[in-house]
């Protein structure tokens, strides 16, 4: 790795030239990031609210279920990918099983926390107009612990798109490209690690952003009653 | 199912199981344990004094409050390259110090934000009665707030080891050494034959992981002042949240 520092020396820090000439892969890698952010928070949303459910009318299963994200949570994001990739290759799948197990903890947690929290009152008034199970969760339950389990998803969504980086060791594209890139061609290139990192920082802080506006404008009454 | 064919004659090979052998996995699991360990502790020397001090004074309740979303936002992957790039462009002996630095950069959210909140949570009739028999602040700090918060800090020390534990991994792309992960970056450069190393060093790594998790489970058990942990037992909540 010596032969780097002789060529490193004399290349500025940050080069906009290299920006502009790369503009459309920046475009390019910013999509391909989002979309393994989107679909590791889709998978884990729809699985979190399917285990929510099983929690919600067994408590044992809540037990079991948050113990068990628990530990998948403590799993190393580099042991994950390389206990798959010996099965599913240097693939998507490879890298969206992990990041959807890790939102899991999380999202159940909010979302067994948000239902809980839905006032009894409420949900005997709605059981009295008739709803069944399934409306009471769909048109009650669920948009009242929207302010919890958006504060859940803010989480997991930081925290997933700076672990979507770490798969561009399994060759995946996304931002983690652009990072790796820096260190690998023949010149290293600090212009593309910084503009890897600076873009993945500026991406989970605009998506983080964009759910907190959407918790405002779907759940106003939150902000009312203070809770924000 | 080649692959685990692969990764149990990879385990088999006799040097595997060496402690002083690179090629051995108790000799990564040290090198792995003992980086993370270190940067934890240097971490927690520069996290905690002023965190404990800053609570004390009800001061920086911002910094305390965003400073993990920040960590979070921050790509330990990206970090970890772009200090290895800097070593090198500065000369610097690129095989630690670079990946030291990121390690210890990524460790420190989450000890400042709970070393905070845990001080604060103290509650201020234990404060005011350690003054009102003439604790000095500092005294106060050391002897009052600092054990009452420990259940916090520990539960924050906690979270950055694992964080570490996994980190540390990823750093065998640039680090010589690399614990455990240099199995998983070695098998990710053969690969397909590969596959068995990759695969017996992925699972190597999640048996340290939860075992460090289990580690400190036992720890914040035993760890916590008396004194807090009969209050405990009578049912009163020291855990914000």
């Amino acid at each position: 790795m010596s032969e780097y520092v002789l060529a490193a020396s004399d290349r500025p820090l940050f080069e906009w030239r290299w920006v502009e000439r790369n503009a459309d892969e920046i475009v390019q890698r910013l999509g391909e990031h989002l979309a393994l952010t989107t679909a590791a928070l889709a998978i884990g949303l729809v699985v979190s609210v399917a285990l929510a459910v099983l929690s919600l009318r067994w408590r044992w299963f809540y037990a079991v279920a948050l113990g068990t994200a628990g530990a998948l949570y403590v799993i190393p994001s580099l042991g994950a990918f390389a206990l798959l990739v010996p099965f599913f290759g240097l693939s998507f799948t490879t890298a969206v099983i992990p990041l959807a197990t890790y939102t899991l903890l999380i999202l159940l947690r909010n979302i067994v926390t948000g239902i809980q929290q839905v006032p009894a009152e409420v949900r005997e008034a709605a059981i009295g107009m008739g709803f069944t199970r399934l409306r009471l969760l769909l048109q009650v339950e669920l948009p009242l612990a929207l302010p919890v389990v958006i504060a859940g998803l803010r989480v997991a969504a930081v925290t997933t798109i700076g672990l979507v980086t770490v798969t561009a060791m399994l060759g995946m594209g996304g931002l983690g490209f652009f990072i790796r890139q820096g260190i690998q061609t023949t010149t290293p290139n600090p212009t593309a690690i910084i503009v890897g990192i600076g873009l993945s920082i500026v991406l989970a802080v605009l998506v983080d952003a964009l759910l907190w506006l959407s918790e405002r404008a779907l759940a106003p009454w939150a902000r009312k009653a203070g809770r924000a | 199912m080649n692959a685990i064919d692969q990764a149990l004659d990879w385990l088999g090979q006799p040097n595997r199981w060496s402690w002083t052998d690179p090629a051995g996995i108790p000799y990564r699991t040290l090198e792995h344990l003992g980086f993370s360990a270190l940067s934890l502790v240097i971490a927690a020397a520069l996290a905690v004094p002023p965190a404990l001090v800053l609570a004390h004074h009800r001061r920086g309740a911002f910094l305390a409050g965003s400073a993990v979303n920040i960590g979070r936002a921050i790509p330990s992957f990206g970090l970890i390259i772009l200090f290895w790039y800097l070593a090198s462009r500065w000369e610097f002996d690129t095989s630690f110090w670079p990946l030291l630095f990121a390690l210890v950069a990524l460790a420190l959210p989450p000890l400042f934000t709970n070393t905070y909140a845990g001080v604060v949570s103290v509650e201020p009739e234990a404060v005011d009665a350690a003054r009102g028999i003439g604790h000095t602040e500092g005294q106060v700090m050391l002897r009052i707030e600092l054990p009452l918060a420990l259940p916090v800090v520990l539960a924050g020390a906690r979270v950055a080891f694992l964080q570490l534990v996994a980190t540390v991994a990823i750093g065998a792309i640039v680090n010589d050494g690399g614990g455990l992960g240099r199995f998983i970056v070695d098998g990710f450069a053969q690969g397909a034959g590969g596959y068995g190393e990759i695969l017996a060093g992925g699972l190597a790594v999640i048996v340290l992981a939860l075992a460090c998790e289990g580690v400190f489970a036992l720890l914040e058990r035993f760890a916590v002042p008396r004194g807090l942990a009969l209050s405990r037992r009578a049912g009163l909540s020291t855990r914000p949240v």
